[in-house]
């Protein structure tokens, strides 16, 4: 069955490695829903968060394929509720429509946004929250007039306490516990 | 004086300029220098402008670094792979930016899929002028990816030992595989101090990853309680040199043995246990009995689909037990109730040794009935044809009988299925064949670089008429280094295993198939190699004889018979139990003494 899986997949700092994932999705067929690259904890490895919908069966096997790319590190995938999730959401109205009624700063006060910047011409709102969240504030605006849109991927935490603790002997990293399996549904993927 | 002086460093003894002072060198003169301490002592590769302060640096260097010049980059690529595959060394290759480069994908590609370790260098354009389209420019990085282990663009000369030490130790490491460089062509020309420090590990790389003692145990239990085991071995155990270590597993636990394409020479055809190849030209009784057997022990092998055929069909009623260095194989293709990780070379004996002696003689005897109807129905028909025109299988008998330890390198089509059916092997690493990405033009550069890796051993590539001329300008490196490698051409003026499909599928309807060919002994005569043809069955042991006991390079035209089909067959699609023995039931022979 199809679900949103979401990827965090840490790697070295290499020319080219952006590519090697993505490429890795793109041979299993999978769409890139949502993208984010940013350090992690530990400094000079990066961790991409990577969002896309497939089955179980092919999470695995992605996930297997990304961690035997030389440089990651190690890549796990997560089911939504295994997940903290969160989105950005910018939108540009313009300040007339602020300015000469009251009906987009009651918008902008209803759904707990906040105007980040305002000058003559535009205001730009800031909108931190679910995909449907933001979405509704859109619906909203568009009353008053959208002059520009954008949204952020969705940015991802895990819900375990040990995902980012990585060990000081990184290959172990790579060591997976076995792989059993009933029937080929249910397989751990690292230990 | 860094570690060069170190003489707890095991790559000291081979660098040549460890014990003096960090000697200031081009960036090309870094590349051979890394190249030697790597222990390289022969490079395959092709000229061009973006690889040529590399190639001025080779000249110096010569009596060292033999370079081996190819006619086309793909043959530098197969020669690599040849040289590996014989040697269990790493293959090296050398080619300039752009089109030389795109020119080695193939051979990265097939090197990939087979697991073949290889350091492939290219030149790359000046590092200003990356991005701009520069003549010969190509991203080949970017092309590259997808088919190498890991790679590289190089831009400053400082950085070209690491990248060469990094790139040898993942190309050989773990489950091996191809590897590539880009090195622009000023950090060829810039000077840097050279060092040499060899990779011993990477921060985010476990090569061989750490046995389970829970899995050796489950494994060694299962294995013990089967009745009816089954044992598939792959190019795993050439790969991680157990072919000792299998054979004390596989007379331990009594289990019938049978062999993946890339698996096949890592035990001796003779031996009792052995029953023969998997896959879809494989042997009747392992095929069909795979679907039978109660746990399924699959031993550096990967469950390609040509062994397993319809995975909805595949060995449903058997536990499966599965050895192998590389973790993203396992549950990839079949569910496995144990995996094994790690190195066959340890995993093995540490299994072995919790084993039961056992024999399983009844189950064995299974497998011979259903050997004895694929005697019966093709076996026979192939060896010993009552047509008249020649076999394929009988060209592969008859050089068995008159040298039964040479080193075979095939193209890919029927040709290559029948060496595989019917060549016997007695060593290791005698059979080299282009398995997943199945590559026609391999065999005779693949049988140049063997032949160099292993002048000891005949090396003898067969090839179809339609193969060898994809890579046939190779012929030009056998003439330049009088390399006595045998090349033999089973023409049957059709691409034939096309033609086999269009038969049998696609209503006999032959599009592009059927070939119009030159004359291949005219073509040898033009590059000095002696060459011979034949085209009835009366002379074809002497001919065979000719080629083998002469002492340089031969080519052999075998006319074959035009329109034969490789038997047995698993229909696309179908249950690997399902195998189709055949339409053909003319020229039976019921008195054969091959197995």
């Amino acid at each position: 069955m199809t679900k949103n899986y979401t990827f965090t997949i840490y790697s070295n700092d290499q020319t080219g490695i952006l590519n090697r994932i993505s490429a890795v999705f793109s041979r299993a067929g999978l769409n890139i829903e949502a993208l984010s690259v940013c350090e992690s904890t530990h400094s000079g490895l990066f961790r991409h968060n990577v969002q896309v919908s497939c089955d179980a069966q092919t999470g695995f096997r992605v996930s297997q394929q990304l961690e035997r790319q030389i440089e990651v590190i190690k890549a796990d995938f997560y089911h939504q509720d295994e997940i903290i999730q969160q989105e950005l959401a910018l939108y540009k109205i313009a300040s007339k429509s602020m300015l000469e009624q009251t009906l987009a700063e009651q918008i902008i006060h209803r759904h707990h946004a906040r105007v980040l910047s305002m000058n003559s011409e535009f205001t730009v709102i800031e909108k931190i929250g679910k995909r449907a969240e933001s979405q509704a504030l859109f619906d909203d605006l568009s009353t008053v007039g959208v002059l520009e849109f954008v949204r952020s991927g969705p940015v991802s935490i895990s819900k375990l306490m040990t995902t980012e603790s990585l060990q000081e002997d990184m290959p172990v990293f790579k060591q997976h516990a076995t792989c059993e399996s009933e029937n080929g549904q249910t397989v751990e993927t690292s230990s | 004086m860094k570690s060069a002086s170190n003489t707890s460093d095991p790559m000291t003894i081979n660098n040549p300029l460890a014990d003096q002072e960090l000697p200031n060198v081009s960036g090309a003169e870094s590349i051979i220098l890394s190249l030697l301490a790597e222990g390289v002592s022969q490079v395959f590769g092709y000229p061009g402008g973006a690889i040529m302060p590399t190639y001025d640096a080779l000249m110096d260097y010569e009596d060292q670094l033999e370079h081996i010049m190819v006619r086309h980059e793909q043959g530098a690529v197969h020669a690599a792979q040849g040289y590996a595959r014989a040697s269990g060394k790493v293959g090296v290759c050398l080619a300039t930016s752009g089109l030389g480069a795109t020119n080695l994908i193939t051979g990265i590609a097939d090197a990939y899929l087979d697991s073949t370790p290889l350091v492939c260098i290219t030149g790359q354009v000046f590092a200003q002028l990356l991005g701009t389209d520069a003549f010969q420019e190509i991203d080949i990085l970017d092309i590259s990816t997808p088919v190498t282990k890991w790679n590289i663009k190089v831009t400053q000369a400082s950085e070209i030992p690491a990248a060469i030490a990094k790139a040898f130790y993942i190309a050989k490491s773990g489950r091996p595989g191809p590897v590539l460089i880009d090195i622009t062509k000023n950090a060829q020309i810039d000077c840097m101090a050279f060092d040499y420090h060899p990779c011993y590990q990477l921060n985010s790389y476990q090569p061989t990853p750490q046995p389970d003692e829970l899995a050796l145990v489950q494994a060694a239990r299962l294995i013990n309680v089967a009745k009816k085991p089954l044992v598939l071995f792959g190019q795993g155990l050439i790969l991680g040199a157990a072919e000792q270590e299998f054979l004390a597993f596989a007379e331990r636990c009594g289990a019938p043995l049978a062999a993946t394409i890339l698996g096949l020479s890592a035990l001796p055809t003779n031996h009792p246990q052995y029953v023969g190849m998997l896959g879809m030209h494989g042997n009747y009784a392992p095929n069909t009995l795979t679907n039978e057997c109660d746990v399924l022990i699959a031993v550096g092998m990967r469950f390609d689909d040509r062994v397993t055929s319809n995975l909805d069909f595949y060995a449903k009623q058997a536990k499966v037990i599965h050895f192998d260095i590389d973790p993203s194989e396992i549950n990839k293709n079949v569910a496995v109730d144990v995996a094994v990780l790690g190195d066959v070379k340890h995993t093995l004996p540490a299994v072995t040794k919790q084993l039961d002696a056992n024999k399983h003689p009844q189950w064995l005897a299974k497998f011979h009935q259903l050997h004895a109807i694929e005697q019966h129905k093709i076996i026979a028909k192939d060896l010993e044809p009552k047509t008249d025109t020649i076999n394929m299988a009988e060209v592969i008998k008859c050089l068995n009988q008159q040298d039964d330890n040479c080193l075979i390198v095939t193209d890919v089509g029927q040709h290559q299925m029948v060496a595989c059916r019917y060549a016997k092997f007695s060593q290791s690493r005698s059979l080299i064949t282009s398995g997943g990405l199945g590559t026609m033009g391999f065999c005779l550069p693949a049988a140049i670089g063997a032949k160099f890796a292993r002048p000891d051993r005949q090396v003898v590539g067969i090839v179809g008429d339609g193969g060898v001329q994809m890579t046939i300008q190779e012929l030009g490196v056998l003439m330049q280094h009088q390399l006595p490698v045998k090349i033999i051409i089973l023409n049957n003026q059709f691409l034939g295993m096309v033609r086999q499909w269009q038969e049998l599928y696609f209503d006999k309807r032959y599009a592009s198939t059927e070939l119009s060919n030159p004359n291949f002994g005219l073509i040898a005569d033009g590059y000095g190699i002696n060459n011979a043809k034949v085209s009835s069955r009366a002379h074809l042991a002497d001919a065979v004889h000719t080629m083998l006991s002469h002492p340089g390079a031969f080519v052999l035209e075998v006319m074959v018979a035009q329109q034969d089909n490789v038997f047995p067959i698993i229909t696309p699609g179908a249950s690997v139990a399902d195998m189709c023995l055949g339409t053909n039931t003319a020229g039976t022979s019921d008195d054969n003494s091959e197995d």
